[in-house]
């Protein structure tokens, strides 16, 4: 659940261990859903650090796809007053001038230059204008965590939107790289990322779930399966996708159980809701049994009783002669003699050649080893 | 009849808040005119809003001549100053050298002093940057999607802070073979409403010539919260002096 997941990063990191990660993933079916959800974390895990309630004391958003407006804009309406967000929340904004352009226009026309990184008016945004250069963007990220007051060591939380739009101007492996030295950085508390996932290869969006321990999914909920999403002019299910859609959330345990956790997603106003669903062990289950109009399912007393039942093997042994067909005795002679020996064997081939020949065919086993059905191959030792 | 048929269906669908609307259209259903109308809803009268075309795609010439018909002169709001036209059709040009980057990078700053010039003046209304098309900036761009993307970019924030209105055409079918994510993936991503031309998928009809579908995709700051309908379909024709747009099966 959502709430699972918020509080794995409230919680934060262990000593000696790599932060939590979150990856939010969504796809173009429902692109504006997982924008949201990823809004709704990073709203939750501001106001937690607002509250004291979290190991950090601050959030440090990278914005790329969303003006820093709209982050502060959202935290407002969760409840944030401006006094909390100017001591909780810093935005690295990596939105309004990813490559400088802007501010040499700036400088051209003034003949002027302010310094790079600049800080605007409001101490919560900083610009951010070099992209390309990943080894600065994450010493800005750890300068900014750096910011936040506290007594003794301070925690801070890095949320990034998104990891898409960081790999258009660098690597897979320098921003994997990036996230790694983040996570093990020792006052990153957590870090949570989005990713469209059908803008990239499908290894690479892999890469990034290895590097999380928590993976939110957001799915569609109505997919067209025989056409997918190219079918031109029937785009009906996307009204219902764009209110709606599922919410996985896989979470790896540190003693390295994984949980799968499943929700609806709905929009709400300026905001999602999660509702609850059962957990995914539960859907399986029913989903296994196909849908018949009878019961296929048993009651408590119908179990019990079919575990009473004795099958007809159970006895055998217990003071009953044994009544399994071995291939070689009749029933009634196996029943008056339980202990087959070779002996016994033997007088039953001699009785056989006394009696009278009338066309019967008499078979004698090679050896006791065999088995009378074996299914090896007959032919196994020709060689063509 | 023009004003009922002349977008009124289109205008509906549209949601005053969007700021970046991508056109997609193919081969068979050219969605041209739609930007036409646009343009032309962008330099209406009543509103005092202006334009800043980048065309690659077409000359003054063709934009003059088709929005005449409509009832709108560019030349005289070109002289006004409402719009301004940018001829892109040689596009970095051979002379002027240096990368593609650069060559983007100085648009958008010729971009963005029209942008500001605008809002310095007395004008009341939005500003809408118009891209006709995409797919040929790509191509002056030597198929580099990630400096197109990065040009666009830049266009998406002048949108955000400076309240323009975004309007890019891109021709879907370039980008529906299977290599992989291209520009049309992103600009998906990037748009606020997407409108789609398609031809009529039960096939050729003379009165009609194809059809629309506009999605909303929903901004996260929404105008209006408790707001219906995100997806639209209708048919749409396209005549001398417009289109007229019509639900399937309302005409007779």
């Amino acid at each position: 659940m959502a709430d699972a997941a918020v509080r794995c990063l409230r919680d934060g990191r262990l000593d000696g261990e790599h932060a939590p990660a979150l990856a939010v993933e969504g796809s173009l079916q429902c692109c504006p859903l997982a924008a949201r959800a990823m809004l709704h974390v990073a709203a939750a895990v501001a106001s937690n650090a607002a509250a004291g309630k979290a190991q950090a004391r601050g959030l440090v958003v990278v914005a790329f796809d969303r003006s820093p407006e709209v982050y502060l804009d959202i935290m407002l309406r969760h409840g944030l007053d401006s006094n909390a967000l100017s001591r909780c929340v810093r935005i690295l904004d990596c939105y309004s001038d990813p490559l400088g352009w802007k501010q040499n226009i700036r400088s051209q026309q003034q003949q002027e230059n302010s310094g790079t990184p600049c800080s605007t008016n409001k101490d919560t945004i900083t610009t951010f204008r070099s992209v390309k250069d990943v080894d600065k963007l994450s010493c800005s990220i750890i300068d900014l965590g750096r910011g936040f007051e506290g007594e003794g060591k301070t925690y801070f939380s890095v949320a990034v939107d998104s990891i898409s739009s960081m790999l258009r101007h660098a690597s897979v492996q320098s921003i994997s790289g990036l996230l790694s030295n983040l996570r093990s950085h020792d006052q990153i508390s957590s870090i949570f990322w989005l990713m469209h996932s059908d803008l990239h290869e499908t290894k690479f969006s892999r890469a990034f779930e290895c590097l999380s321990t928590m993976v939110a999914c957001v799915e569609p909920e109505v997919v067209d399966s025989v056409y997918g999403e190219e079918r031109r002019g029937d785009m009906s299910f996307l009204e219902h996708n764009y209110s709606k859609a599922k919410f996985h959330v896989r979470l790896k345990r540190r003693n390295g159980r994984v949980k799968h956790l499943y929700e609806e997603l709905c929009v709400e106003g300026y905001d999602v809701k999660f509702i609850s669903a059962t957990s995914v062990s539960m859907e399986v289950n029913q989903s296994l049994l196909p849908k018949v109009q009878f019961n296929l399912e048993l009651s408590e007393k119908e179990r019990s009783d079919r575990a009473n039942v004795v099958l007809p093997f159970e006895h055998q042994g217990k003071g009953e002669p044994i009544r399994i067909y071995d291939g070689r005795r009749s029933l009634p002679e196996a029943h008056q003699d339980p202990n087959l020996t070779t002996a016994a064997l033997m007088d039953e081939t001699e009785a056989l050649k006394s009696a009278n020949p009338k066309g019967e065919i008499h078979y004698l086993r090679d050896s006791d080893d065999e088995r009378p059905d074996s299914d090896e191959d007959p032919d196994d030792d020709l060689d063509i | 009849m023009e004003e009922y048929g002349g977008g009124d269906l289109l205008g509906e669908a549209m949601c005053a808040g969007a700021r970046v609307v991508v056109v997609e259209d193919c081969v068979e259903a050219p969605a041209a005119f739609v930007l036409h109308l646009l343009l032309k809803r962008a330099l209406a009268a009543g509103g005092g809003g202006g334009a800043a075309l980048l065309a690659l795609a077409h000359p003054f010439s063709h934009y003059d001549r088709i929005l005449r018909k409509m009832g709108c002169n560019l030349s005289m709001h070109r002289k006004s100053e409402r719009l301004h036209f940018f001829d892109l059709q040689a596009f970095p040009g051979g002379t002027r050298g240096g990368a593609i980057a650069d060559s983007l990078a100085q648009l958008y700053s010729a971009v963005q002093r029209v942008v500001e010039t605008y809002r310095a003046g007395e004008n009341a209304g939005r500003l809408t940057v118009m891209i006709d098309d995409v797919s040929l900036l790509e191509v002056a761009a030597n198929g580099s999607a990630d400096d197109v993307l990065d040009f666009l970019h830049y266009c998406v924030t002048l949108t955000s802070e400076m309240n323009c209105l975004l309007v890019v055409l891109i021709h879907e079918d370039i980008y529906s073979s299977e290599d992989g994510v291209g520009l049309l993936a992103h600009l998906r991503y990037i748009a606020d409403l997407v409108i789609k031309a398609a031809p009529l998928s039960t096939g050729l009809a003379a009165d009609v010539h194809g059809q629309l579908s506009v999605v909303n995709k929903g901004m996260l700051i929404e105008q209006r919260p408790a707001k219906g309908q995100k997806v639209w379909n209708f048919h749409f024709k396209v005549k001398e002096n417009g289109a007229d747009f019509f639900y399937p099966g309302s005409r007779h």
